[in-house]
């Protein structure tokens, strides 16, 4: 595991990271089978929804409008959770928020904290920086405790352990629970999980969470999960810390009545969550007395000047467009060198980074945009992909390599010679030369210099026939 | 009808019997073809790799070749995906307003080979014959952005002779998308084998498809593996009268 990493400055380009997972062919069998079990729940469940299309169109309007007035409804829920006990902290960067929980965790005299999987703590490496002030991190999501038993990373926002099957997490928890004799049946997976965090969740006093939505009207945060250790940790502890990025926000609390309907059908396949908590501010005598929330921002206003890129911040991490994305379904997700992967993960990973680092993640996609089908709130992910690569391409565009760079001067090219049908002729009838020496004995073209070597790799190719279809049609004219 | 054939670059380059084909199908069903000369690219392997600046020139350039037409066909729906959900995008963050309203007079008038057979002409029977077992590859423009569905099924069931036999997970990318078929190589196979195995799983001789493209990918395969199955575009299906 030690190639895997979560850290876009850090993680290899992406093609380079692929190729590498390519290998694991257990990998690879893990991920088509989890991917392909949540998708057929997933169209089941969509397929009952005679009103699922509306629904869509709905949600996508809510997350608009709360991106549109992100000012205004942050500013109401910081107003509401204040006034129902809450405790509001702004975050401009990771680096604060670690800044900020460490004081909360220090504030509360923790020695430990239990934790409900948050793909934002994450993103902000929260739990090593704990670790380091002495504080000990029990992730209570199973597929988190997985991750964090095996030293692993994440590789799917809703189901971050979906690399592994159960045969091998059940060699993890017999190695790491010292369970020589545990089955590795569901069941027996589960309970093993659960004996082992039982004792925390009544033990530790300080809890850290996510958020799916936060509701400004009301000053509610609202978490949705499948196992009950989010209820747990919701009500047991005496402190609450909770962090979201700063597009969690949505304006009304009946806003819910659409978002909770499309985010468990599109995530995971189910009509409702097991558990769905809402909660807001503090109640004497029942559940956190100490309830903080950290809005992060972190790269996320950047994208909120221009309409296309905008669209990234909707997204309320379902995952659908992982499971349908076929380079996902090839790669998994630590291909992407980022907590956030897959399609979403393509565009949202180097926007959170002003494209400094991920530059191969907006191409990391065929533009096929099964991600756009299926997406709850209608990100038109193909869109923000190749916006995205023209950013990429004019960042490079006066850098020293470009002047070098094959593709580049390829497609400068071209784009001369598409501006006269002239010179398109004169470069069909170029390109029959040029090829003549690729083609092999039984006609084909089995093998081709440069970037086009990355065709015939593993593909053939018929030639360039002797008369292009524009020759063809003159030659018909001249004989009428 | 008077229907002007924007034929694309490649095909233009690689498939001229791709064009032979629409032309032979529209002639034969009493329409009259022209081919504007001056026609090159759309601009969509410019736009789709990042080279937007490079893609916008090409688009008006193409809208304004076209803009006379009184119906464009175009057997590519990649291309036609190109002109209908980007061609407005260059006109507005180009701030074009003359682009714009010349786009959107153009749009109505702009159809993929078989939307045209089957929605402006009202047609599923062109009069084809090809005994042959087939199968079809849905393209992911054709299906996600045309929204094409059973158009082409319903032109090929009525393809005299033809054993049409369905392709399993028809609607997942052969993995072409263009660039991303070289920037992306490794994966970009590990996603045409799969293809691959459900188009050799069915038995079929041809495989067939709206776009060329994806066509040649899964070809490029085919021929790698020395399997004897090959690819057909949907137009030189419907071109044939069973003397193959």
């Amino acid at each position: 595991m030690s190639l895997v990493t979560v850290d876009p400055r850090k993680a290899p380009p992406f093609p380079k990271a692929a190729a590498e997972l390519l290998h694991d062919v257990q990998l690879r069998k893990n991920v088509a089978h989890a991917t392909d079990v949540i998708q057929r729940k997933r169209a089941a469940l969509v397929a009952e929804k005679a009103d699922w299309q509306p629904l869509r169109t709905a949600g996508a309007a809510i997350r608009r409008e709360a991106l549109r007035h992100l000012d205004r409804y942050l500013e109401l829920f910081e107003k509401q959770l204040t006034a129902a006990g809450g405790h509001v902290h702004w975050a401009a960067d990771a680096e604060e928020a670690r800044r900020i929980i460490a004081g909360l965790v220090r504030d509360a005299q923790a020695k430990a904290v239990i934790k409900i999987k948050s793909m934002t703590t994450a993103e902000i490496n929260l739990n090593p920086s704990l670790e380091a002030d002495g504080v000990k991190v029990y992730e209570t999501d199973l597929a988190e405790l997985i991750l964090q038993l095996g030293n692993d990373q994440p590789s799917h926002i809703i189901a971050p352990a979906l690399h592994k099957n159960r045969h091998q997490v059940r060699e993890l928890f017999a190695r790491e629970m010292h369970l020589p004799d545990l089955a590795d049946d569901p069941p027996a997976l589960t309970e093993a999980a659960r004996r082992y965090l039982r004792e925390k969740f009544l033990t530790v006093r300080t809890a850290i969470c996510g958020a799916n939505f936060l509701v400004a009207d009301t000053g509610s945060i609202c978490i949705v999960e499948s196992e009950g250790n989010g209820r747990m940790c919701l009500t047991l502890p005496d402190t609450l810390i909770s962090v979201a990025g700063i597009e969690k926000v949505i304006p009304r609390f009946s806003d819910l009545e659409v978002l909770l309907q499309t985010l468990p059908r599109a995530a995971t396949g189910e009509r409702m969550n097991p558990y769905n908590s809402i909660w807001t501010g503090v109640t004497p005598g029942d559940g956190p007395q100490n309830l903080h929330i950290v809005l992060l921002d972190n790269g996320r206003s950047n994208l909120l000047s221009n309409e296309i890129t905008r669209q990234t911040l909707q997204c309320i991490r379902c995952g659908a467009c992982l499971n349908t994305c076929p380079v996902y379904r090839q790669t998994g997700g630590h291909a992407y060198g980022s907590v956030y992967s897959g399609p979403i993960g393509a565009i949202l990973t180097p926007q959170l980074f002003s494209l400094e680092y991920a530059q191969s993640l907006p191409y990391a996609s065929s533009l096929c945009g099964a991600c756009y089908e299926v997406c709850p709130v209608k990100i038109n992910i193909p869109e923000v992909l190749v916006y995205l690569r023209s950013r990429v391409v004019e960042k490079n565009e006066h850098s020293l390599g470009s002047l070098l760079n094959q593709e580049r001067i390829g497609m400068k090219m071209m784009a001369r010679i598409f501006l006269s049908f002239e010179r398109f002729e004169r470069a069909q009838r170029m390109a029959r030369v040029f090829e003549k020496p690729f083609v092999g004995k039984d006609g084909w073209v089995h093998k081709l210099p440069g970037l086009a070597g990355q065709w015939t790799a593993a593909r053939d190719l018929r030639p360039v026939p002797a008369q292009s279809f524009r020759e063809w049609w003159r030659s018909r004219k001249a004989a009428e | 009808m008077r229907i002007s054939l924007f034929i694309t670059c490649y095909n233009d380059t690689l498939f001229p019997d791709t064009g032979k084909a629409v032309v032979s199908v529209l002639e034969r069903l009493g329409h009259t073809v022209e081919f504007p000369v001056e026609q090159t690219c759309c601009g969509q392997m410019h736009f789709n790799t990042g080279y937007r600046r490079e893609a916008y020139p090409l688009a008006k350039r193409l809208v304004s070749i076209f803009r006379d037409a009184e119906m464009v066909c175009i057997p590519s729906s990649s291309c036609v995906a190109m002109i209908r959900d980007y061609y407005p995008e260059l006109a507005r963050e180009n701030g074009d307003e003359k682009f714009a309203a010349e786009v959107s007079s153009l749009l109505p008038r702009v159809f993929e080979f078989t939307e045209l057979l089957t929605d402006a002409l009202q047609l599923e029977d062109v009069g084809a014959s090809f005994p042959h077992r087939v199968t079809y590859h849905a393209s992911c423009h054709g299906l996600r952005s045309l929204h094409l569905g059973d158009k082409p099924l319903r032109l090929l069931r009525k393809v005299r002779g033809l054993d049409l036999v369905e392709l399993p997970n028809s609607d997942r990318c052969c993995g072409f998308g263009g660039t991303f078929a070289v920037k992306n190589a490794d994966v970009s196979t590990a996603m045409l084998e799969e293809k691959l195995a459900a188009v050799l799983g069915t038995g079929a001789e041809v495989c067939t498809a709206c776009d060329n493209s994806c066509l040649m990918h899964i070809q490029g395969r085919l021929h790698r593996q020395g399997s004897p199955a090959r690819t057909m575009h949907i137009a030189e299906i419907l071109a044939s009268e069973g003397k193959q």
